[in-house]
């Protein structure tokens, strides 16, 4: 089993509701045809004053000074708070690979688009929900005491702030076992392979439409 | 047996497996591809030895980065060499796996959630994937049809199974009559508005009422389309005589006896007179005016008598969405000057789209204040038609451009997009920021709404044209 504890770090807030997956990563982006080095891209309209593209080098870039992960205080965060319906829109895997790349392996919202959510569970990024009252109390903390140490216990589902009350978090069975076993997905599926060929064969009877071979 | 809705149906009826960890392997019928979400997809079989379970169920074609002028060059035509490696990969993996691809250069080709209708890949009480969010558009047939990243396209391909958990179910009815000059788009986009980008979170809409079954299967697609926008994976509408006619005899349809088998098993999957809800909305269909988005959410719309919000103070989203829009608070929505027109997209590219267009084209010229006008129809089919039918004239001369099929300048991954500030009357779906082109500005609209604002170079009430 992975160390629990591999989720507990520093984080940081972005205090914006619907935050799509076109502002975690642009289109441009999307030519990519692996899933490696898009950390540098990640938010890339909100992080710098001009306009990017895949290849464009850090040093070329126009930093936005105001844009939250720019701030020398949270450099090198590993877990991003931001508002409700965080991730909404598009399907693009992308945008967990970004983060990913980026070194955030945690991300905290109220809510959180379907798609988005999977994928994160998918690729090792723990996507957690709490309560709109939890969100407001974090914001508020890191607002008022800088604070940005984080603690989270995902045996326990137990999310650790200083000067806040310890927050529980709900998380289904499997994505939880997916964290911490670090699963094989298609592996396991495979395991229902004679499942899989019955359910075919009674189909081809069934709806033989479906299955033209 | 227990009441059952449409979703309760599908579901049970492509229950595979539980696994042990609690979620549930459904089996796909269908799994459409295109080049931007597959390559690492198909990267990951390749690592694992793997090939597709059900070659015969996936059907591929570009379309995010196809251009949409001069074909003439097929793939050598594609100047951005990035753009061009994803178009050559997605051919390479169909080639390596043995998929059905419909290239860039055949008529067949176009965007994915058109040509799935349009040849009969998608039918009634199917499942239905693509790595793409707007695959909700299925769901106008009675299918369930859903969106999914890349790792979900590598599992669908290798096990012909998704893992999933059942979603809540959510009714939206509208019953009555819709004003004339209301559209689909505009029934879509007003429920958005009540239930928010949110609203459908963790839930699978079913839409019904009169106003629903008297969309037309076209209509049907466009209102699944955006069920994304309302945060549900799917949406959709109980398959009816008007579905069975629109699939029979297309290219991958089932035909003879197996049809008339097909049809006896869609119209059992209507969802049960006392069948439960977890959500129920309904609204009057007179109610819905032409809707026109004015910020950065396809949430924050108006109707086109009513103005953007006029006090932002207390609320930073708004003020930041009507900052990034260039918009004062309490601007009507009739003051609003576009710079573009776009005519296009999975959302509003078909058939019906194009007629309704062009009939408010017909002898008139787009105003000089327009920058450029384009349409994009939603595959080589859709367009072959409309230029048989005389369209692509209509569009030419009233100083439209006619283009190749693709999803253009809905996010703008090929040529096709917005420069910094200019603004756009969009038939497509998401007015994210930047998503049209870096800073351009998107206002959601039907292809008739589009198609007025282009007349005067800003939005007009089409129902009084």
């Amino acid at each position: 089993m992975k160390n629990s504890n591999l989720y507990s770090g520093e984080f940081a807030c972005l205090e914006k509701a619907n935050i799509d997956t076109d502002q975690i990563i642009p289109k441009q982006f999307l030519k990519s045809i692996t899933k490696k080095g898009l950390g540098p891209y990640l938010f890339d309209a909100w992080r710098y004053n001009d306009e990017g593209y895949l290849g464009k080098k850090p040093a070329d870039r126009e930093i936005n000074p105001d844009f939250v992960l720019n701030k020398s205080d949270y450099e090198g965060i590993n877990v991003l708070i931001a508002d409700e319906n965080f991730g909404c829109g598009s399907s693009r895997e992308h945008a967990v690979w970004a983060l990913k790349d980026f070194g955030i392996n945690v991300v905290i919202a109220s809510s959180f688009g379907d798609i988005f959510f999977n994928n994160c569970f998918k690729n090792g990024v723990l996507a957690v929900k709490v309560s709109q009252e939890s969100l407001n109390e974090i914001f508020k903390e890191q607002k008022e005491n800088f604070q940005k140490q984080i603690e989270i216990d995902l045996i326990n589902q137990k999310i650790k702030i200083p000067n806040i009350k310890t927050i529980n978090f709900d998380i289904d069975d499997f994505r939880k076992n997916c964290l911490l076993e670090g699963l094989d997905d298609i592996g396991f599926s495979l395991k229902y392979e004679s499942e899989i060929t019955n359910y075919e064969n009674k189909l081809k009877k069934l709806r033989p439409w479906i299955l033209n071979d | 047996m227990s009441q059952r809705t449409l979703y309760d149906k599908i579901w049970d009826d492509h229950f595979v497996a539980q696994r042990e960890d609690g979620s549930t392997l459904m089996y796909i019928d269908r799994h459409l591809i295109h080049e931007v979400t597959s390559p690492q997809a198909f990267d990951g079989l390749r690592q694992n030895s793997l090939i597709p379970r059900q070659v015969g169920t996936v059907v591929a074609t570009p379309d995010h980065n196809v251009p949409t002028t001069d074909r003439s060059k097929d793939i050598e035509g594609i100047k951005d060499p990035i753009s061009k490696l994803q178009v050559v990969t997605l051919n390479d993996n169909c080639d390596e796996f043995g998929i059905n691809q419909f290239k860039l250069n055949d008529e067949r080709q176009g965007i994915v959630h058109v040509i799935g209708p349009e040849q009969g890949i998608t039918l009634p009480g199917m499942t239905i994937v693509c790595g793409d969010s707007h695959t909700s558009t299925h769901g106008a047939f009675g299918s369930l049809a859903m969106g999914i990243g890349t790792s979900e396209v590598e599992h669908v391909l290798a096990t012909q199974c998704l893992v999933t958990q059942k979603q809540k179910n959510m009714l939206i009815e509208i019953n009555g009559q819709l004003q004339k000059g209301v559209t689909a788009k505009d029934v879509t986009m007003f429920i958005i508005g009540k239930i928010g980008t949110a609203g459908g979170t963790e839930h699978v809409i079913e839409y019904a009422g009169s106003a629903i079954e008297n969309l037309t299967m076209e209509g049907r697609m466009t209102l699944c389309n955006m069920a994304i926008e309302a945060g549900a994976r799917a949406g959709m509408v109980a398959p009816d005589e008007k579905t069975f006619d629109y699939v029979a005899n297309r290219p991958f349809s089932p035909k003879g006896s197996d049809f008339d088998k097909a049809v006896k098993y869609w119209a059992s999957l209507k969802t049960d007179p006392d069948a439960s809800f977890n959500a129920t909305y309904s609204f009057e269909a007179s109610e819905i005016l032409p809707q026109v988005t004015w910020g950065t959410s396809p949430e924050m719309v108006a109707h086109i008598e009513d103005c953007v919000p006029e006090t932002i103070e207390d609320d930073k989203t708004v003020k930041s969405a009507l900052d990034y829009m260039g918009l004062k608070p309490g601007t009507k929505i009739k003051d609003i000057e576009v710079d573009q027109i776009f005519i296009g997209s999975c959302t509003n590219s078909r058939i019906e789209d194009l007629r309704a267009a062009s009939k408010i084209l017909i002898g008139n010229k787009i105003s000089n204040k327009i920058k450029r006008a384009i349409v994009v129809p939603g595959s080589g089919l859709v367009k072959k038609q409309a230029e048989s039918e005389g369209l692509d004239e209509i569009f030419k001369s009233a100083g439209f451009e006619w283009r190749d099929a693709g999803c253009s300048m809905c996010l703008g991954m090929n040529p096709d997009q917005l420069k910094e500030y200019e603004r756009c009357a969009s038939t497509s779906n998401r007015n994210f920021e930047g998503r049209q082109g870096y800073k351009g500005r998107t206002h959601l609209v039907s292809p008739i709404m589009a198609a007025a604002a282009s007349l005067e170079g800003k939005f007009m009430d089409v129902r009084e044209i």
